[in-house]
């Protein structure tokens, strides 16, 4: 009995050992590079967050940056300073006014409301499959922008909020990070994690199968809104401000293009990606700097950086559409990927 | 009737024929091969970028050679990135879209810098025209008129042209119209160069009406026009066209009829609007016949 079940338990251990040496490792350079770790850390924890709806269910999801703020301003407000509260927000109500919560009941508070926006906007919107889903959960996303960028009595509208305590370090990344990865797999590896995923695969044999699918996929959308949310609230303590323009299209690109390259049908995936992206993004960013030879700077145009990002998701689903791990766990049965990549061949394919 | 009801008229008129055009861009690619194409606000874009480069030529020209340019852009997207995904399906093919505008709009920022631009075009559209007794300006009446006489020729090119019934064919049921004989890479080229077309025509109007261009013009366009083919029925080229048409509408009404306080949530509701069609009428105003999922 022993040895299957530690065998069920290594893809999780070999993640978790990853993400601790990347962690590590970023601690021993300077501080510049170690910002760039703990910000790829963060990327992490949205990943994972998005990946526990979108890799369990095979629904795209273009709303968890919306949870994300949600995140966020909930942690904002519910931590910043009362005078620097009563400066920003002058009209806010009294009991949230007066609040200085601690970070972690305050990002707990946080992530709740996320998972409780997940819950209210997914009630309706989960027994929507395919295109028609991913379009609902865009809507999710728009509007919530909408309401934060003006609800101004509350969230300031479209000026930041300044003066969060800046408490999200290296290693306050890294701890929510394994918690993201022990949450996302001990998900998966649940009775309602299995079941959903049986609905991923053919969603009309499941039901007759008796998965009630909109339940599980509800059950997964408020576990990934949940860590969206502290993934937002992290980011906010990381910045020390929050604005609404973060919180929209180029962030849900960024996220959603981590996961496609990872690979969105594993969490391996969802951690290669984030991971490797985040390489990625400081190796351009460092080319965009530019190298100094003999005195003259070469140096690639600004900007470069996305530009090459968008080529790069686009390289991956044209040749490697199930991304770097290709659907599979590390050291994880390959049994299901097998299963799935023998799939039909599909008439219109030439 | 009095001046402001007739100019909040003749504004979601305008207005929502712009929609009208962009959805129906939108809404023949998704019949005929299920892509959301994000990448048409970028087709917009290039069509503008086009019309700046060439200010001062003659602006028939220009509007000639935006129209290539996006035409040729759609084409392009179409061979290097959505040729080899036909058939993947709608979800891989949405990603894919979205990568194709993010590199776009990218490489547009790249090479012309991310801060609007303004542009003189057609100054002669901004004067005031006297019709039906109160004062419009010309620009709505030639954008109402534009969009009008396109939808007719597009309607008129799909009934009565032997292209345009490939078309239609294909976009009811793709695998059957190959069998029977339509070439797939032609009518999918001849959608994507119509889609083009319409961008530039929409980018024309938009550039006259706002006097600005910037990398992130057709966004805004591409995203409400988006809605609006759902609304209408994904797959049907009625439903895209209605469907636009009365999202635009409705932006200008909502506008128009909502309390002061709410006016800056517009979007919030054109948003709650969606989805609620998509769970009381999933399959839109007009439902597209073979896009029902069979077993």
């Amino acid at each position: 009995m022993l040895p299957g079940r530690f065998r069920r338990l290594a893809p999780l251990a070999a993640l978790l050992a990853i993400v601790a040496a990347f962690g590590l490792l970023a601690g021993l350079t300077p501080a510049v590079t170690a910002r760039r770790a703990t910000e790829a850390l963060i990327d992490l924890v949205a990943v994972v967050g998005l990946y526990i709806f979108v890799g369990n269910s095979g629904v795209l999801s273009f709303g968890n940056v919306a949870f994300m703020a949600v995140g966020a301003y909930v942690s904002a407000l519910l931590t910043m300073r009362p005078a620097a509260k009563s400066v920003f927000l002058p009209d806010l109500p009294e009991w949230i006014a007066g609040a200085e919560w601690p970070p972690l009941p305050s990002a707990l508070a946080a992530g709740g409301a996320a998972a409780l926006l997940a819950l209210v906007a997914g009630w309706p919107l989960m027994r929507l499959s395919g295109i028609s889903a991913s379009i609902a959960t865009f809507a999710i996303l728009v509007i919530t922008y909408v309401v934060l960028g003006n609800w101004t009595a509350v969230t300031g509208g479209q000026n930041s909020l300044m003066g969060l305590p800046i408490y999200v370090g290296l290693w306050t990344a890294l701890a929510w990070a394994a918690v993201a990865i022990l949450v996302a797999f001990a998900y998966q590896e649940s009775r309602s994690g299995l079941l959903l995923r049986a609905s991923r695969e053919d969603e009309a044999a499941a039901e007759a199968a008796g998965v009630h699918t909109v339940r599980h996929r509800l059950i997964a959308f408020v576990i990934s809104g949940f860590l969206s949310g502290i993934a937002g609230v992290l980011l906010a303590h990381f910045l020390g401000t929050v604005r609404v323009e973060t919180f929209y299209l180029d962030l849900t690109f960024l996220i959603v293009a981590m996961l496609v390259i990872g690979g969105m049908r594993s969490l391996t995936g969802a951690v290669a990606g984030a991971l490797v992206i985040a390489v990625l993004k400081e190796l351009l960013r460092q080319a965009e700097i530019g190298v100094t030879i003999d005195g003259t700077v070469v140096a690639a145009p600004a900007g470069l950086g996305d530009a090459v990002l968008a080529l790069l998701m686009l390289a991956i689903i044209l040749f490697r559409p199930k991304g770097i791990a290709g659907g599979r766990e590390l050291f994880g049965g390959s049994v299901e990927a097998r299963v799935v990549a023998d799939g039909e061949v599909d008439p219109l394919r030439r | 009737m009095s001046q402001p009801i007739l100019q909040t008229l003749a504004d979601a008129l305008s207005v929502g024929g712009l929609y009208a055009l962009t959805a129906l861009g939108i809404g023949l690619i998704f019949g005929i091969m299920r892509l959301i194409n994000f990448a048409h606000g970028e087709l917009i874009a290039i069509a503008g970028y086009t019309l700046l480069a060439l200010f001062g030529m003659p602006p028939a020209a220009a509007i000639v050679a935006a129209a290539a340019a996006a035409m040729l852009l759609a084409l392009v997207t179409e061979r290097l990135a959505f040729r080899p995904l036909r058939g993947a399906d709608p979800a891989t093919l949405l990603i894919a879209s979205f990568a194709v505008s993010f590199f776009l709009q990218k490489t547009l920022i790249l090479f012309v810098g991310a801060r609007p631009k303004g542009i003189d075009f057609l100054p002669l559209l901004g004067r005031q025209v006297d019709a039906l007794g109160v004062r419009l300006r010309s620009l709505e009446i030639v954008a109402i008129a534009v969009s009008a006489i396109l939808l007719a020729a597009l309607s008129w090119f799909l009934k009565a042209t032997r292209f345009g019934l490939e078309m239609r064919a294909a976009a009811e049921d793709f695998t059957m119209a190959r069998v029977l004989g339509v070439r797939a890479n032609r009518v999918i080229a001849t959608a994507f160069a119509i889609s083009g077309l319409l961008a530039a025509t929409v980018s024309c109007l938009v550039v006259a009406e706002t006097g600005v261009v910037q990398p992130r013009m057709g966004l805004q366009l591409t995203i409400i026009a988006f809605v609006g083919t759902v609304i209408g029925g994904l797959g049907s080229l009625a439903g895209a066209a209605l469907g636009g048409f009365l999202v635009g509408a409705a932006t200008i009404l909502l506008q128009a009829l909502l309390p002061p306080d709410l006016r800056a949530f517009r979007e919030a509701f054109l948003f709650l609007a969606v989805t609620l069609v998509l769970v009381l009428r999933p399959r839109g105003l007009i439902p597209a016949r073979g896009l029902r999922e069979r077993i």
